[in-house]
């Protein structure tokens, strides 16, 4: 359809309406050009007020996060944020969604979606040396849902396999809300120098604008706009603005890149991402207030006759704009032909404020700026949902006639209780040599070889509870860092920072900017008591098909040091006869709990107000606890509460154990057993270690009791009041858990 | 000892091969361009690394076994210079002829990483000199194309002259006879599917074996 029309064709409203612009912001453009644009120019704009290159919806809200703190060296606005880890190192790390592609073309999706954000960290000068992907999919009844689960899982493996990024740690989960709108939400985190730190700027006048990378095609052009939209159910319609990603380009475009950069040889440099070539050089000449003369007829292509505005808005991946001085234009092309890329220099770096594209002779694009970074904002209305009492009614009656085994039941035979392992063994979880803890592990490890002047580990993960989110948006905000910061509590770490992937429906529905507002406020409240900053992140709006917005999901993923040589915990159990212990209250609520979900069908209650003083004492205690060298094992209580966690920790012993729990006297059994409040971590040691255990933990403020045993009966056995209430074996819990998603990847 | 580690465009777990060596075994170890024409005659030992060389486009290790660095690893090897494939190497090495059979894509369809127990098949020098036969040793495998496929005659030939130093306990990937490294007729050049350098500090600490085994022999006699 595009490349019928010509550049330089005045664009109307009509045709600004038709791909994606409101009238609005035709009108405002028009007002400051003081001429209507031109088509070329009408590409820019569609792309460049689009949702998802924009924020325009989100970034008044984005504000409130905590982004400051001694830490941080680069915090959002970047391709990464940017945190100081001592010694002269640093860590840069984002977390992007590419939701959109993945539902249409799951492999290539969810690839592209690894490689770009690898790109995005690897930019900053930082060699990429984890990946976390969070992966949200929809009903496994639903005939397609398998087919997503292993394009995605493929994908996801297959890009981070190849360029030798390991994945480290992540979420999988299965909820209907999720059936025709799968999450797929990467993160990269790459270790640099702390003052070689590069970013994306095209200053000095008179310098070269070089072009780097896989040459040009067709593909993606309007992948930003498409993906600032709902689906409709003829959504495959849109594959062809999927983009193709090449891993082994992007392994040598890392290679090269950071070769370059090593070299003294780059001044500013941006990764061509969403709207490519024109979101990279617009945001250049921004942050360093300079303008761009570009030739377009100078860029690498694919195939011939591509028009301006398909040079301009191509997403064709593995491509970088940088800037350098003209008198290493030679060494970098030296580089760049070592490592058999190109590099073509296609503009420079000139006075005032605007950009200037020439394509064919022709001037085809010739804009201020400013007018294109900083299109008008979007004033949403925000409503709460009406219906909120009546989700958080909670028919405790009705929970306390139902029998016990069926709710054990209820809550083992949760499709997201299972064994990761059929998909995580299918990413590289080890490349690098650095991985200590990893993808079966509460969080994930990896040990800093690089790092020689101390020895510290970096530990890594990303949470979300849609649930909980559904129910109350802001306590799912807040859960969302807790959850994280609890897990990496479990080997030892102190939380450091966090990126954010803040999915949701169309903002032009006042409920979801209800939910978005409240979500940024819990985690800003979770980030503020756990003195953690907010670096980078993405907001992924548009999240629905057919008027049915997914569950808000606000995706958190959460960096922290373990500093000391010291022994990390394990999280299962490793002898049998330990005694478990419970840190934290004793009963936790039943809102948003997987147990009323699965017994109501249908998210219920209301969510406990997580105690944020008590998540950062607990993480506080941890770190004590593992600088107390005992041998311990330590498990984050979640999904399915004690209930899981316990047999989680049984299921992963590598030796055989029994596990006998015990309701403590005068607790609630439902409330001790399946309530998901934060925050609670099972401890299991043995039992001669209770005393100096118990009052590390009570000195900290933090409730404790003995809930159960380990033993060689190689049974689940629960006690409440000195009775047996249940009694299983726990081979025959295992076997369902283990072999829950075998149906999906057949 | 002295050891080179070949890059190739896609070659990634290069810098674990020579982050181990140097680090840990305290070896001196040059980094090695593809393109490179040189003659490996000082060197103990080179090491061509995991990773997916050239994208693994075509056949693995098909398109880095013409890579000119091939010429003198040739010349290396004939000369009796110890070579080593791990993962990606090994692929390379069948590729180039240097090791006989293939490495096809894994009966499961799927790539694999974890760790897996191996048998130590034979003790011998300078590879497996520091196991003794049917010791146990766990590394980690990570790969999509790693299951090992020879004709019977080539397999019984394997066994007649104890070239098989490593099979798998449980076979992950369908790998004929559970191969999952093999040794050349003259014993200098190594390929193996699984890790060593990734059990060498994390995880497992058998890779150290392997180490020691090359390094306690010292240069070699050419």
């Amino acid at each position: 359809m595009s490349a019928r029309i010509d550049d330089l064709e005045v664009a109307t409203l009509k045709t600004a309406l038709s791909l994606g612009l409101s009238a609005e912001e035709y009108q405002h453009v028009c007002r400051k050009l003081e001429r209507p644009p031109v088509f070329a120019e009408l590409g820019v704009f569609c792309a460049m007020f689009s949702e998802h290159c924009s924020y325009k919806s989100s970034k008044k809200f984005l504000k409130r996060f905590p982004t400051t703190g001694k830490r941080v060296v680069q915090g959002p606005g970047e391709n990464a944020g940017v945190l100081d880890i001592g010694d002269g190192w640093a860590v840069a790390f984002k977390m992007e969604s590419h939701n959109h592609p993945s539902f249409i073309e799951p492999f290539q999706g969810a690839a592209t979606g690894v490689g770009g954000i690898m790109r995005d960290v690897f930019t900053m000068g930082a060699r990429p040396i984890a990946s976390m992907d969070c992966l949200f999919f929809g009903s496994p009844e639903w005939e397609r849902t398998p087919s997503i689960v292993r394009g995605v899982v493929h994908g996801v493996g297959h890009y981070g396999n190849c360029v030798g990024v390991p994945t480290v740690a992540g979420q999988t989960l299965f909820h209907p809300c999720y059936t025709r709108n799968p999450l797929v939400n990467a993160f990269t985190l790459g270790l640099l120098r702390k003052d070689e730190v590069f970013l994306g700027s095209a200053s000095g006048l008179g310098n070269p604008v070089v072009y780097v990378g896989s040459k040009t095609g067709r593909d993606g052009v309007h992948g930003a706009t498409m993906s600032s939209r709902e689906f409709s159910t003829e959504g495959e319609l849109d594959r062809p603005t999927v983009q193709v990603g090449d891993p082994f380009t992007e392994k040598l475009l890392l290679e090269a890149t950071l070769e370059a950069m090593q070299a003294g040889l780059i001044i500013g440099i941006q990764d061509m991402g969403a709207a490519g070539l024109t979101s990279s050089s617009f945001e250049m000449a921004y942050r360093a207030g300079t303008g761009l003369r570009v030739d377009l007829d100078k860029v690498p292509t694919r195939e011939p006759d591509l028009s301006a505005y398909e040079l301009l808005l191509s997403e064709s991946q593995e491509r970088m704009l940088l800037v350098a001085l003209p008198e290493h234009v030679e060494g970098l092309k030296k580089i760049f032909d070592k490592w058999d890329l190109h590099s073509e220099v296609i503009g420079e770096v000139v006075e005032g404020r605007s950009v200037k594209m020439f394509h064919k002779g022709r001037l085809v694009v010739d804009l201020p700026v400013e007018l294109v970074t900083d299109p008008p904002m979007a004033d949403r209305a925000v409503a709460a949902p009406g219906d909120l009492k009546q989700r958080w009614f909670l028919d405790r009656n009705r929970l306390l006639s139902t029998p016990l085994a069926d709710k054990i039941a209820a809550v083992i035979t949760d499709f997201n209780f299972a064994d990761p392992a059929r998909v995580v063994e299918q990413y590289d979880s080890m490349v690098g040599n650095r991985t200590e803890s990893g993808t079966f592990d509460d969080a994930a490890v990896l040990r800093l070889r690089d790092v020689k002047e101390r020895q510290v580990r970096l530990a890594l993960k990303a949470d979300c509870n849609p649930r909980v989110c559904w129910l109350s948006p802001r306590e799912g905000g807040r859960r969302s860092v807790a959850e994280c910061a609890l897990n990496l509590a479990t080997q030892g770490a102190e939380p450091i920072g966090i990126t954010d992937c803040l999915n949701f429906g169309s903002p032009e529905n006042p409920e979801v900017m209800w939910q978005f507002e409240e979500a940024v406020e819990g985690i800003s409240e979770a980030c503020r008591a756990l003195k953690v900053p907010v670096i980078s992140g993405n907001v992924s709006f548009y999240n629905e098909t057919d008027g049915n917005p997914i569950y808000p999901s606000p995706v958190v993923g959460m960096v922290g040091l373990i500093e000391g040589p010291e022994k990390l915990a394990m999280n299962s159990f490793y002898s049998s006869d330990l005694e478990i212990g419970l840190l934290g209250p004793v009963e936790a609520g039943l809102g948003g709990s997987v147990l009323a979900s699965r017994v109501f069908k249908r998210e219920c209650g209301q969510p406990d107000d997580t105690d944020l003083s008590m998540v950062d004492r607990m993480v506080k205690l941890c770190q004590r606890l593992r600088q107390a060298k005992t041998e311990m094992a330590l498990h984050d209580v979640s999904d399915g509460g004690v209930l899981s966690a316990g047999l989680e920790m049984a299921f992963r012993s590598k030796v055989p154990v029994g596990l006998e729990l015990a309701c403590p006297p005068g607790a609630d059994l439902d409330r001790f057993l399946f309530g998901e409040g934060l925050p609670r971590i099972l401890i299991a040691y043995e039992p001669s270690e209770r005393v100096g255990i118990e009052s590390m933990v009570t000195q900290s403020g933090i409730p404790f009791h003995v809930i159960g045993t380990t033993n060689d009966s190689e049974a689940f056995k629960l006690r409440q009041g000195g009775a047996s209430v249940y009694l299983s074996k726990l081979a025959d819990l295992k076997k369902p858990w283990a072999d829950r998603w075998a149906g999906l990847f057949n | 000892m002295n050891t080179a580690v070949v890059t190739f465009p896609g070659s990634n777990c290069d810098d674990d091969a020579r982050d181990t060596l140097a680090r840990v075994m305290e070896c001196s170890v040059k980094a090695v361009w593809h393109k490179d024409r040189l003659s490996f005659s000082d060197f103990d030992l080179v090491v061509l690394p995991g990773g997916f060389s050239y994208g693994d486009y075509l056949r693995c290790g098909a398109m880095a076994s013409l890579s000119p660095v091939m010429e003198g690893i040739k010349e290396f090897a004939a000369k009796g210079g110890r070579v080593l494939g791990i993962c990606n190497g090994f692929q390379i090495l069948c590729e180039a002829g240097l090791l006989p059979g293939a490495l096809t894509i894994n009966a499961g369809q799927k790539f694999i990483c974890k760790d897996v127990s191996l048998k130590v098949e034979n003790s011998v020098a300078p590879w497996t000199c520091e196991w003794k036969v049917a010791e146990k040793a766990v590394f980690p495998i990570a790969h999509g194309d790693g299951r090992y496929w020879i004709d019977e005659a080539g397999l019984a030939k394997l066994k007649s002259q104890n070239q098989i130093l490593f099979t798998y306990l449980e076979n992950p990937n369908g790998s004929t006879g559970d191969i999952a490294g093999i040794r050349n007729e003259q014993g200098n050049v190594f390929g193996l599917m699984p890790h060593p350098e990734r059990a060498s500090e994390l995880r497992s600490r058998d890779g150290l074996k392997l180490w020691k085994s090359i390094r306690s022999l010292g240069k070699v006699a050419s």
